[in-house]
């Protein structure tokens, strides 16, 4: 009988000892991951600290490092991030609206809708890299419909004006911000679903049994409810856009610019590119503009993730 | 809808802060405007960004762009009337020239400065003083069995030898091919090849048995973690230094460059600025990105062939054939 | 937020008449619209399939290219050497080196992290940590570049002098420190969607914490867990601009971490950043490339959905 006792009391201990060493193992990872972000986040606040000054955040980029700034980058990243919004949002809240509150209930159309909704979980798994491809040949070229290079097939205004087009777009802010928004879309999409999915059904119940119709429910009764949810999952869509790098490298290429863009079709470089630029030089002191630049552009991204936890914070109930 | 406007209020309100911020101090009284586009080669892109960053401090409202896609892909956007001037480091060839005869593009072809095609190692390479043109073939003709530097001369250790060369659109490129492996040759494929010079520089700088080249400015600007290697074209061993480079001992490396100019983006004032402050400041600032200045008399034909609007190519003949020769003597 | 404004009730019996119809056309309009924006996901997906699938196409009508050599080639050189060679091979070697060595990583540590912080951590650390990371996931891929540039790659060779200065090592693990945050986040809340009614009877017959995470909740988890990996090796596959910061562009068969590569991503770069001009089959090359890798992670994305919706009818 001690035998078996022993054996048990030898198990348990056995067993206690893999519980311990499992949360040494936990901790251990924890702390793996802790301290590679505090490398990460320390070698860039190190790298970049010293040149971030108003020379930085003022000035045009040029080839003596201490002379260089992110300016004519920073408005650039902000036009294509407006163009970008401005397109994918009601694009993004509409589709989700049309998954989340029109199902159908006929076969054939219940299974269209099965099919764009699945269609748009491909579509957030595809590389950005591929929708740079994209806008490349469906915004820039626009399919060579219109000849290649050269005079535009079409304009309307001059570039005078802002709202100046051209078919097809060249490389410009709104090519840009539009293949952004392609990126986008599906992100604001699958977080505006989620919103939605969380108003309570009650409450559509009871606008649709006081005879508003459809529409009027989801304008007025769903919709109020679901945007805290939809504002946040716009926040970080925009702040991913804002990142996004592979895509406009494709449209825009590395330029030297030292002007911001004037209107639709202007040339323009975005943060991440000139980021991408200076880090890729091999004179150190570029490196550290590349890392003062990175510093501004994750302020620029944490206030943004900010506004979205304090959104959430604030309508959580 | 309400984050839509506040996004939109927000990014226009730091939008119009930042531009309060910057632009009050410009006030000249007759401000140049309009656009200069221009791409091309990477060699040149360190004389033309400069040129441009001092040309913008003198004309706040010319927007000048300077793309990096190679003097091929420079080529291809300018014949077709995209960018206004091509910066390249080779003269254009038959193929370009047809393109942009065809779109009707015409051109003023300008030398801007003289190049050192340099041939670099590691800085910590010590064993490799010169190389032969022979050498050369050794370790970058296609077909090679050439692994170790013991390979290509005995007397050398036997460490690997890592590549890195421009990309083959770039005239760089082109003109390496032409020297090492003639019309008819090919380079050899298993070497990093990339567009932009930086990144040859880092490959290099990094290994200890690393073999690349390009446009001598990038060499200049690295010389603390890069050592040029010494030719030997059948004189003995020469470096890349002004006065090899502008004489032309430093053969068969030493090479113009070029940027061309649409006739027709000529005739708008701001393009006009921006060639005239080019053709004055461009030596001076050739050299101090590291290039090797034109001879004076090679600098005012320049300015009179441009004001001359002459056109054309002067390094084609009537068949389409590559004239070789030193600048001075083909260049009129 | 939730108060509902009913349009008033009390317009004359025509005027209701009318702005019934009104309402009904209205009706009809929005309708149209919200179709217009479903319409428009679907074009999306279609043009992406017609032009890499056109130009894939028009790729394989060249001379100098032939199908069974692009899918079965290990020698891939468009751009130099007298004879060009179109075998993919080496692209998706390098992909795969970059992906393995982030996934070696990143997937393990993204796991047991997450398990730590479902199953051991006290609620105020998980509620500092969850927005944490979601904050590190939005971080630009194009920093993580520079730090595999200028950090990663000079301390690995620093501890091993055989890593080149463009190395699949520094890329890879650059990536798996993108990647970690969406492992874990993921991870953990595949996690904490297990039913609390299964931990606590397995509690209740005397197993420890460890036993209870490892043997029931894990388990229970694992299509949630393998969903997050396939995201996740997804984003690695896809990922350009790290690689072509650090892992370089050399197209070799390699299965040696510490030398150069070329991917899939970076190919495309080098080619669209004007490497290629003349529209030969170097250019078209690109598109071949692209629908390979389009196809790869549609796979991805595809199997870790079907995986997702087995996981739900499992447990609602």
């Amino acid at each position: 009988m001690t035998d078996i006792h022993e054996t048990q009391s030898g198990r348990r201990l056995r067993r206690v000892i893999k519980d311990r060493f499992f949360i040494i193992i936990c901790l251990f990872a924890a702390a793996v991951c802790i301290s590679t972000l505090c490398i990460l986040l320390g070698s860039i606040l190190a790298q970049g600290m010293d040149h971030l000054d108003k020379q930085l955040l003022t000035g045009v980029p040029s080839r003596k490092p201490d002379k260089a700034g992110i300016y004519p980058a920073m408005i650039g990243t902000i036009y294509i991030c407006l163009v970008c919004a401005i397109s994918a949002v009601p694009l993004g809240i509409g589709t989700a609206i049309l998954l989340e509150e029109f199902k159908p209930k006929h076969p054939i159309l219940a299974r269209l809708h099965g099919f764009v909704q699945l269609n748009i979980t491909n579509l957030a798994g595809v590389p950005s890299v591929v929708y740079g491809i994209l806008g490349l040949t469906a915004f820039v070229e626009m399919f060579k419909l219109f000849g290649a290079g050269g005079d535009p097939w079409w304009t309307l205004g001059t570039t005078e004006n802002w709202y100046y087009l051209r078919i097809p777009f060249g490389r410009g802010v709104l090519a840009g911000g539009l293949t952004l928004m392609l990126v986008v879309l599906p992100i604001i999409i699958i977080s505006s679903q989620e919103a939605l999915r969380a108003v309570p059904n009650s409450l559509r119940n009871g606008a649709l049994a006081l005879g508003a119709t459809k529409w009027q429910m989801v304008w007025n009764t769903t919709l109020p409810s679901a945007v805290p949810g939809i504002m946040t999952g716009t926040i970080l869509a925009m702040s991913r856009a804002i990142g996004e790098a592979a895509p406009i490298l494709i449209i825009a290429g590395i330029v030297y610019i030292t002007f911001t863009p004037e209107h639709l079709m202007d040339d323009f470089t975005a943060m991440p590119l000139q980021i991408y630029d200076w880090a890729g030089r091999p004179q150190e002191a570029f490196h550290h503009v590349a890392a003062s630049g990175i510093i501004v552009l994750m302020a620029i991204l944490l206030t943004f993730n900010a506004a979205a936890v304090v959104i959430r914070q604030k309508f959580q109930r | 809808m309400l984050s839509r406007s506040t996004g939109i209020l927000a990014a226009a309100a730091i939008a119009a802060a930042l531009s309060l911020f910057v632009g009050n101090s410009s006030a000249q009284a007759e401000e140049l405007k309009g656009a200069v586009k221009i791409d091309g080669s990477s060699t040149v892109y360190p004389i033309t960004e400069a040129v441009a960053e001092e040309f913008g401090a003198e004309h706040r409202h010319v927007r000048v762009t300077v793309g990096i896609s190679g003097t091929g892909g420079g080529f291809k956007r300018f014949s077709v009337g995209e960018t206004d001037i091509s910066d390249a480091s080779r003269p254009i060839k038959k193929k370009e020239l047809d393109v942009a005869v065809e779109n009707g593009v015409q051109f003023i072809e300008i030398p801007v400065a003289y190049d050192g095609l340099t041939i670099v190692v590691n800085h910590d390479n010590d064993f490799i003083k010169s190389l032969t043109v022979d050498d050369l073939k050794k370790i970058f003709l296609d077909g090679t069995t050439v692994k170790t530097w013991k390979d290509v001369n005995p007397a050398y250790p036997a460490i690997d030898i890592k590549i890195y060369a421009p990309g083959t659109d770039s005239g760089t490129f082109d003109y390496f091919k032409e020297v090492v492996a003639g019309s008819d040759g090919s380079i050899r494929s298993d070497m990093s090849v990339s567009e932009d010079d930086n990144v040859l520089v880092r490959g290099v700088a990094g290994d200890k048995g690393a073999i690349g080249f390009f446009g001598c400015a990038y060499y200049f600007e690295n010389t603390d973690k890069l050592r040029a290697v010494a030719i030997d074209g059948g004189n003995g061993p020469v470096l890349p230094a002004k006065d090899t480079i502008e004489g032309g001992t430093y053969a068969p490396f030493s090479r113009p460059l070029f940027i061309y100019i649409n006739t027709k983006s000529a005739e708008r004032p701001e393009v006009d600025a921006f060639v005239n402050f080019y053709l004055e400041n461009g030596p001076e600032l050739a050299e101090e990105v590291g290039y090797v200045r034109l001879p004076s008399q090679i600098i005012e034909l320049t300015k009179k062939n441009y004001a001359a609007r002459k056109t054309g190519t002067q390094f084609l003949d009537k068949n389409g054939e590559k004239i070789h020769g030193p600048l001075a003597e083909v260049y009129k | 937020m939730s108060s509902a404004t009913i349009p008033s009730q009390t317009s004359l019996p025509v005027g209701r008449l009318k702005s019934k119809t009104v309402r009904r056309v209205r009706e009809w309009c929005i309708m149209g619209l919200l179709i217009g924006c479903g319409v428009f996901s679907i074009a999306t997906t279609l043009a992406i399939i017609i032009i890499l699938g056109l130009e894939t196409i028009h790729f394989f009508g060249l001379d100098e290219v032939s199908f069974v050599d692009f899918i079965t080639g290990t020698q891939w050189n468009p751009l130099l050497g007298a004879e060009k060679h179109f075998g993919i091979w080496p692209l998706i070697c390098g992909t795969f080196l970059v992906t393995a060595v982030a996934m070696v990583v990143a997937l393990p540590l993204g796991l047991i992290t997450a398990i730590w912080l479902s199953e051991y951590a006290r609620p105020g650390v998980r509620a500092v940590i969850k927005p944490v990371l979601e904050v590190l996931a939005g971080i630009p891929t194009v920093v993580f570049g520079f730090f595999a540039l200028t950090v990663i790659t000079p301390s690995l060779r620093w501890l091993h002098e055989g890593f080149n200065v463009y190395n699949a090592a520094s890329a890879g693990l650059a990536v798996a420190v993108m990647c970690l945050p969406i492992v874990t986040s993921l991870s953990e809340d595949a996690l904490r969607a297990v039913p609390r009614s299964l931990k606590e009877g397995a509690y209740g017959l005397g197993a420890t914490r460890f036993e209870v995470s490892v043997k029931v909740v894990t388990p229970a988890a694992l299509s949630g867990i393998i969903a997050a990996f396939l995201l996740a090796i997804a984003r690695a596959v896809g990922e350009t601009m790290i690689v072509s910061l650090a892992a370089g562009n050399a197209a070799k068969m390699t299965a040696d971490p510490r030398e150069e590569v070329q991917t899939m991503t970076a190919y495309m770069v080098q080619i669209f950043l004007g490497d290629a001009s003349n529209f030969g089959p170097e250019y078209y090359s690109s598109y071949a490339v692209a629908a390979t890798l389009f196809l790869m992670t549609l796979a991805l994305t595809v199997i870790g959905h079907r995986i997702r919706v087995k996981f739900r009818q499992v447990y609602e």
